[in-house]
């Protein structure tokens, strides 16, 4: 009879094991209403271990600093993939109540992706909610909530312009566009005169561009969008203004359709292939080592306008430090975001050593940064140039609460429309149905406003 | 009462018995708690798991099957699996094909540097399959590809390898250069394993080798070839590693729901759809199990006739 229990009882913790996975709750931390300076002060002075996920090469060099500041705390730095593999092992720890880091990096428009799933503290209490005026204010405002809670801190920003190679543009005698009918003029005529080349180049599933390019034209999708209520407009004039222009350009075959970030696009940087890159803040650097054959043919200009009389710029990427709701350790936790990014030591090393774009005033405001002249870019003072920029950022451009899948199925829609050049206003409405489809689905009340 | 007692006492032979039995317990134990731990319970959480719905705002509710009524009618999965079919008709047949007279050609003994082909053939399954599907998405670029470039200096232009209308050719050219050898090593083993009495026989009786390979090798192959067809099946079915990476080159052509298991993937970690994920993994698993069980059926009459 022995073995038939057993059997039994193992049965039992088989079929009960996954009702306790799924019963056992989740600790996160209730928000306190305020801290105090004693608090804070006895909290990191205890020792304490900080888990920290962050894909940014070299970090270690800013939590250093951080040890030095508090030398009881320790920081484990954690590399769990870039963007999307990082989002997904991050999300997988969080439900599993078990694993996850204290603090992680947060791409700015995934704040609102892990704020609905309740899986970020506010550090408002904790002393952040009186740093907001030394950050640009498109970066401050993207870390707020809409009760004034502070989800996050800024660490790096994208204030969005143009790279081109001026070498291609003098040999075709193309004046650097200000307008993007000036743009499209300059297509015309730089495909006319050299088949091979195309002014820029349109990436189909690069959603974070689009979304750039909208902020920029004015479309605010998801604006006014407040938790279970989602404002979904991806089919206002200014959002079809853009999707109309960008498909226009590439049915008459005047833009490169090709993938980015893969070998093929690198190849065809480095060759000669697209004239422009619109591309953020971020992108001089990461181009010197992409396309390190082109050094000093590359120049960079402010984004084309839809307006000669108004520049508006928009933002693609940067990233923030996040703590996570479930942190056993809030304050030390809350401490660290903010210092790494707000530390002037700290922060000067991000802009000068890493290449992070600052969402500081005054490493923006400082000449040492912005006066630095870039040989890649013919001796140009690129990151004064993209400071200006960012004065032009509008503030106010609110994500989705699931902005992966809003991107995934830009690809699925207008990307796709884009690359095989049939209707991209028409595919703008299927975007916006399976966005509203999907929200349904999720539980939110949508609106279309 | 001293019946009774002896019944009771187990006699010496028993006892050996029985300690053998748990001795066959003890050697099977470490695999059954890893397929326990590792297998059954979260393929058991996965079936409970996906009878509820999680919604970003409202919770967690029971809605018992409605996910796999979903799934039944979700034409983007049916899009999938009629995708992985297709891949599966064109590719399996040819990558056995091949596998099979590589075998046979090395079996007869008429091949020279016999060690060397055979590694040969065998080496792209050493290959790990992403470091492949990297390298023939680089082959297949289409500007800078070597095909693009070796077309342009002959004056053409390469076939779209990366498009619409190419892309599931191109993927099966991947999978049948990564798995041709192993397929051919596991029919050469079968070859090997004839008795070479049987050869000799066929010979005396005036039997040449393509007789000896059609009326001897093929036959005896039947087995060998009907596990290589089960792992295909499978692996057809589960496509995901060469889309997946392909997605980055080609992100119009392999949508989101390209194969079902990717399909899966993006449900789970794109779209935060976890319990209909696990439904769609089940409704796969459900069709690689009818597929496979179909197949030895069909052949299992088949060797009975």
């Amino acid at each position: 009879m022995i073995p038939r229990f057993s059997r039994r009882t193992g049965l039992a913790a088989a079929l009960a094991s996954p009702l306790a996975l799924a019963a056992c709750g989740r600790h996160t931390v209730d928000p306190p209403k305020s801290v105090t300076q004693a608090e804070i002060d006895a909290a990191m002075q205890t020792p304490t271990e900080l888990n920290f996920w962050t894909w940014v090469p070299g970090i270690e060099k800013e939590v250093a600093l951080f040890q030095n500041a508090y030398p009881a705390i320790t920081v484990d730095v954690v590399n769990a993939g870039q963007g999307n593999p990082h989002y997904a092992k991050l999300r997988t720890a969080l439900r599993a109540g078990n694993g996850a880091p204290d603090v992680a990096q947060l791409e700015y428009q995934m704040i609102p992706s892990f704020v609905i799933t309740g899986d970020l503290l506010d550090l408002g209490p904790y002393g952040a909610s009186e740093i907001g005026d030394q950050f640009v204010e498109f970066a401050w405002s993207q870390v707020s909530g809409t009760n004034g809670e502070v989800w996050a801190i800024p660490q790096d920003t994208g204030p969005m312009g143009m790279l081109y190679r001026e070498d291609i543009f003098q040999a075709h005698g193309i004046e650097v566009p200000a307008t993007w009918d000036d743009f499209a003029a300059a297509a015309q005529r730089l495909h006319a005169a050299d088949p091979e080349v195309y002014l820029t180049n349109f990436a189909p599933s690069q959603g974070a561009f689009f979304a750039a390019m909208l902020w920029q034209a004015g479309a605010d999708p998801f604006g006014g969008s407040e938790g279970p209520d989602l404002n979904v407009d991806l089919t206002s004039p200014e959002a079809e203004q853009v999707a109309r222009y960008w498909g226009d350009l590439s049915e008459q075959d005047l833009i490169a359709v090709d993938a980015d970030f893969n070998d093929q696009w690198y190849q065809a940087l480095n060759k000669g292939k697209y004239a422009t890159w619109i591309a953020p803040a971020w992108a001089p650097t990461f181009l010197q080592s992409a396309a390190a054959s082109t050094a000093g043919l590359w120049r960079v200009a402010p984004l084309p306008q839809w307006d000669a009389d108004r520049q508006v710029s928009s933002n693609w990427g940067g990233s923030t430090s996040a703590v996570m709701a479930t942190t056993r350790n809030p304050i030390a936790a809350a401490v660290f975001a903010q210092f790494i990014n707000t530390d002037p030591k700290s922060t000067e090393t991000m802009a000068n050593e890493q290449f992070l774009y600052p969402p500081t005033k005054a490493i923006l405001e400082d000449p040492a940064f912005t006066g630095q002249q870039l040989d890649f870019y013919g001796g140009q003072e690129v990151n004064g140039l993209f400071a200006e920029i960012g004065t032009t950022v509008a503030p106010d451009f609110q994500w989705a609460p699931f902005q992966d899948k809003v991107y995934a199925d830009f690809t699925a829609t207008v990307g796709t429309a884009v690359a095989e050049k049939t209707d991209a206003v028409a595919a703008m409405e299927a975007w916006q149905q399976r966005t509203e489809e999907y929200a349904k689905y999720q539980g939110f009340t949508v609106r279309k406003p | 009462m001293t019946a009774t007692t002896e019944t009771r006492t187990p006699t010496r032979r028993q006892q050996g018995t029985r300690r053998r039995v748990l001795a066959g317990y003890m050697f099977v134990a470490p695999f059954m708690i890893v397929f326990l731990l590792m297998f059954l319970v979260p393929l058991l959480y996965a079936a409970y798991f996906s009878l509820f719905r999680e919604q970003l705002v409202g919770g967690n509710v029971f809605v018992g099957l409605e996910n796999y009524t979903r799934a039944f009618g979700d034409e983007q999965l049916w899009t999938g699996i009629g995708r992985v079919c297709l891949f599966f008709v064109i590719q399996v047949p040819i990558m056995l094909v091949a596998a099979l007279a590589f075998a046979l050609a090395l079996d007869t003994g008429l091949v020279r540097l016999k060690r060397t082909t055979r590694l040969g053939i065998f080496v792209p399954y050493a290959v790990p399959g992403v470091i492949a599907t990297l390298m023939w998405g680089f082959l297949y670029g289409p500007d800078f590809g070597p095909f693009a470039q070796l077309a342009e200096k002959i004056g053409m232009s390469a076939p779209d390898f990366l498009g619409p209308d190419l892309m599931l050719g191109s993927l099966a050219n991947i999978v049948f250069w990564e798995f041709t050898g192993y397929n051919m090593v596991i029919l050469f083993a079968a070859l090997r394993s004839v008795p070479t009495d049987i050869y000799e026989a066929a010979a005396v009786d005036g039997a040449g080798q393509w007789r000896i390979a059609w009326s001897i090798k093929i036959p005896a192959l039947r087995s060998a070839l009907a596990v290589c067809m089960i792992f295909s099946i499978i692996g057809s079915f589960q496509l995901f590693n060469e889309p997946q990476l392909m997605q980055s080159l080609a992100p119009t052509v392999i949508d989101a729901a390209y194969t079902p298991n990717l399909y899966a993937y993006n449900l789970a970690f794109v779209g935060q759809e976890y319990n209909y994920a696990a439904a769609v993994s089940f409704v796969l698993g459900l069709v690689i199990l009818v597929g496979s069980y179909a197949f030895m059926f069909a052949t299992n009459r088949r060797s009975r006739r």
